[in-house]
């Protein structure tokens, strides 16, 4: 067994054994500004290298007939010390002081800049490196952006390679000022601006004689500076919900707790879909007695005190605080992907758990990282651009504005298969439906519920409550193909109910003298959301409404919110661009054909199941 | 132990997230400190449960005791555990005298492969950790395999914050890497603090003087000199040491391990 050797003449403290807490910190900058470098010499100089790891590279680098470096310690793949540049981000381990750090060196070269994203987005501080001799360069600036947008609030710059200006002041304080005034445009105020050498060993792990004006931390020491984010526990809670598991007789909602604390017995709201019930107990796996209590940061297990059927995707809080709802969003946000973001094309967006299809309304505004000017308007974002953009998402998302709550504040985007994309959202954008959603979740808020909730109701029925709206022009038979429906359906011994739009006017519409598009639909969805709570399935004809289909069928889905609406567009030919709907039928002849083509749906989306009388096997109960 | 539990977290948030997205999902487990602690940890993060298969690939040339305890635990824990093994190889009289590098990418990087082809799955949960290997400290939580299960580390995906690589072409799997973040010293914290049952007779000195850090293959493992007794004289011991923890793994010298992974290598 061997002891650590103390360091000699050290203002540090010498490495404490025990360590308390952790903490992650990426070291950024220009390609060649020295981070590497300044990496392999804090490992070396703390005595913190594993035996023999020096003399290895240095027979490694004799070998091949070049001079050792300390870069090279960490640069794992021969093509990266062949090259002399960083490919990838490394993680290393280094303790100190009572903190285990995860330092992660991340590429400085343009070429990689996704993986230094990946680096940067995992730290909650930065050590950014610029070259004395060179001074602020592009990505010095770009990986300043990144780092305000990726959320690392807390940075030190390292004014390296001060042995190649013969570590004078004035050259110093030069960088220091044109770095400064950049980072305060991005709201960054560094925690300290470090005259080094990491080649040299210059100021990097205690204060050296080379530069005795200046009086401030070395690098090591001005790591301890670096706090804890530990705020996350006193804001107001978020659960984006995981997954929902049952294993056994319980049935366990779990997720990550992103924000604020939960306790047995809370009452919680789901978003976006307005559901409510308390938490009856945390679950949790050899921890004795079982938890009562959770906080940000933890990965929990809760069961209900009552069966509601809630997915993955949805945000758990506190009735008094809930998230965001809108299909429409704000945000700042970053490219990596090899094809450019462009208007008008499917990406995935994901945001905590959920995922939904979307895509970009308008490109606002590209930002030049390098001067943060605004470029002019574009229709698309190239790789490693920084833009301002709205999205439109499918179906409505809960969200957080990023400045309230990191988490569930950000997201990416999907290109086909990768990950393309973060941003931030900075705004939520009002889109035609916010009136209907907010008189949703009132409604849904002050419900009066009887003793027989939606899940006994399936159970008896042999079905979930769902709604079939048949759009597309006159005459093509969509009424004569809603009472197949609803007839089949009978017949089955499910509950189905055709509801004419028409059939309100002399009614509950009788009032309305002028018309009013939107409160004649308004009121249709309120019947339909009433009739779906009765466990029915609700088939109805848009005609009627005498409104676009679309802004029907969103009217619709928001008013009956979670309650799924199935969309089935009937067409005289395939003429054109069709409406995005579950099915579309052209001119159809076989309506036998199309009844079944619909029940085949409803099974699948498992909103049929087994007719009532066989037993009720139910997808969302799991 | 805060930094315990905080690891415990995130390691719990990646294997839900695994076995949400992916349809046909696997772990490896070799028996080690390591992926015994990842077993523990889907049992943390299922409650109980293991809801997928464990596979294991046999080189033959493992320790008796190891094989033992993976019989024993798979029967207390209920664990659907997988075999597999390069037969051909074997039959073929593949060892280590035929070339270090040459009889792992036999026996464990090919032996891999064929279980997962065999068994078509799509994701795989490994064990790895970032402070064991330089080539393991650049890997990604979702790291993608491509048709031939080679590792493109130039390309890699990039992964923002707790979003990660979850679509992937036909053909290709994923690797998932729970305990990228986790020290060789964290998983004998985590042992103790949550009582996991280990290779103790391996792990520990037994009186010799000497006790096993990493664990492999009988002639290409070896145990290094240390009287740590308990998990708390492990830990101390670690706490001091500066020789490497795969030091005694003879296929890792020179670039060993970092065309071992580029190939498919765990």
């Amino acid at each position: 067994m061997t002891v650590t050797p103390a360091i000699g003449q050290s203002h540090n403290t010498p490495q404490d054994n025990s360590i308390r807490e952790r903490m992650n910190i990426v070291i950024v900058g220009h390609v060649d500004h020295g981070k590497s470098t300044l990496l392999g010499r804090l490992y070396a100089d703390t005595g913190t290298l594993p035996t023999g790891k020096i003399e290895k590279i240095q027979a490694i680098c004799k070998q091949q007939g070049k001079e050792f470096e300390y870069a090279f310690l960490f640069d794992a793949f021969l093509e990266e010390q062949q090259q002399g540049i960083t490919i990838d981000t490394a993680r290393t381990f280094f303790s100190w002081g009572g903190r285990q750090y995860i330092i992660i060196d991340a590429p400085g070269h343009k070429e990689f800049l996704k993986n230094m994203v990946s680096g940067a987005a995992r730290a909650e501080a930065a050590l950014l490196v610029i070259d004395a001799l060179e001074g602020v360069r592009d990505q010095s600036k770009r990986h300043g952006l990144l780092l305000s947008m990726l959320g690392v609030k807390q940075v030190t710059v390292v004014v390296n390679k001060m042995d190649l200006v013969n570590y004078r002041e004035d050259t110093f304080h030069a960088i220091e000022k044109e770095y400064r005034e950049f980072l305060t445009q991005l709201n960054v105020i560094p925690q300290y601006v470090i005259p080094a050498s990491a080649k040299q060993g210059i100021n990097i792990i205690k204060s050296s004689p080379e530069t005795p004006w200046y009086t401030g931390p070395s690098v090591l020491d001005s790591l301890a500076h670096f706090h804890l984010e530990s705020k996350r526990a006193e804001q107001t809670l978020r659960l984006p919900i995981q997954d929902v598991y049952k294993f056994d007789a319980r049935r366990i909602l779990v997720g990550r707790i992103t924000a604020g604390k939960l306790k047995i017995g809370d009452r919680l709201v789901f978003s976006p879909s307005n559901k409510t019930a308390n938490i009856e107990t945390i679950e949790a796996f050899n921890i004795d007695p079982p938890p009562t209590q959770a906080e940000a940061g933890q990965s929990v297990g809760i069961t209900l005190d009552e069966q509601i059927f809630v997915e993955r995707g949805e945000i758990a809080t506190h009735d008094n605080a809930r998230p965001l709802v809108s299909t429409r969003i704000r945000a700042n946000l970053f490219w990596l992907g090899g094809r450019p973001l462009e208007t008008r094309r499917p990406y995935v967006l994901r945001l905590a758990t959920r995922e939904v299809p979307c895509e970009v309304a308008t490109i606002h505004r590209i930002v030049d990282a390098t001067n943060l000017d605004d470029r002019q308007t574009q229709t698309t974002v190239k790789r490693n651009e920084v833009a301002d953009i709205t999205l439109r998402t499918k179906s409505p998302i809960a969200f957080d504005l990023y400045a309230q709550f990191e988490t569930t504040g950000r997201f990416v985007l999907v290109d086909e298969y990768d990950v393309a994309g973060g941003g931030i959202i900075t705004e939520l954008v009002q889109d035609d439906q916010e009136d209907f959603r907010t008189e949703a979740r009132e409604r849904d808020s002050a419900w009066v519920k009887g003793d027989v909730g939606a899940e006994d109701r399936a159970q008896h029925y042999g079905h979930r409550a769902a709604v079939v709206l048949l759009t597309g022009p006159d005459v093509t038979a969509k009424g004569f193909l809603a009472r197949k429906l609803e007839t089949v359906l009978v017949a089955e011994g499910r509950h189905a109910y055709l509801l004419a739009p028409e059939n309100l006017q002399r009614g509950l519409d009788a009032d309305l003298v002028d018309t009013k598009p939107d409160e004649i639909i308004r009121r249709f969805g309120e019947v339909v959301r009433l009739l779906t709570d009765t466990g029915s399935l609700v088939i109805s004809t848009t005609n009627a409404l005498k409104e676009p289909m679309k802004h029907i069928v969103q009217t619709v889905q928001t008013l009956v919110n979670p309650i799924p609406v199935i969309t089935i567009h009937m067409a005289k030919d395939l003429q054109g661009p069709q409406p995005d709907t579950d099915l579309i039928f052209a001119g159809p002849e076989n309506f036998d054909d199309c009844t079944h083509q619909i029940i085949d749906l409803l099974k699948s989306r498992g909103i049929l199941t087994e007719p009532p009388r066989g037993r009720a096997d139910f997808q969302y109960s799991i | 132990m805060n930094h315990i539990r905080q690891l415990e977290d995130q390691s719990v948030y990646i294997l839900r997230e695994a076995y949400k997205n992916f349809d046909n999902l696997a772990m490896l487990w070799s028996m080690g400190k390591d992926s015994t602690v990842l077993l523990w940890l889907a049992r943390k993060a299922f409650f109980g449960h293991v809801p997928f298969p464990l596979l294991h690939v046999d080189t033959s040339y493992k320790i008796p005791e190891m094989i033992e305890y993976r019989d024993r635990l798979a029967r207390e824990w209920r664990l659907n555990l997988i075999v597999g093994q390069n037969k051909k190889a074997l039959a073929e009289g593949m060892n280590h005298t035929k070339g270090r590098v040459e009889c792992c990418t036999a026996l464990k990087t090919q032996g891999l492969k064929q279980l997962l082809e065999e068994k078509g799955y799509t994701g795989v949960i490994l064990g790895v950790r970032s402070d064991e290997d330089s080539t393991r400290a650049k890997e990604r939580y979702f790291s993608p395999r491509d048709k031939n299960n080679e590792w493109d580390f130039r390309d890699q995906p990039p992964e923002l914050w707790d979003q990660y690589k979850l679509s992937f072409p036909p053909g290709t799997h994923i690797r998932i890497h729970p305990l990228l973040d986790w020290t060789e010293i964290n998983i004998w914290e985590y042992i103790k603090l949550e009582n996991i049952p280990f290779l103790d007779n391996l792990y520990l000195d037994q009186g010799t003087g000497k006790r096993y850090r990493s664990l492999g293959c009988a002639p290409c493992t070896t145990p290094i000199d240390s009287t740590s007794k308990n998990v708390d004289e492990v830990i101390i011991e670690l706490r001091n040491t500066k020789v490497a923890e795969r030091a005694g793994r003879a296929q890792d010298e020179g670039r060993g391990m970092e065309q071992l992974r580029k190939d498919g290598y765990m």
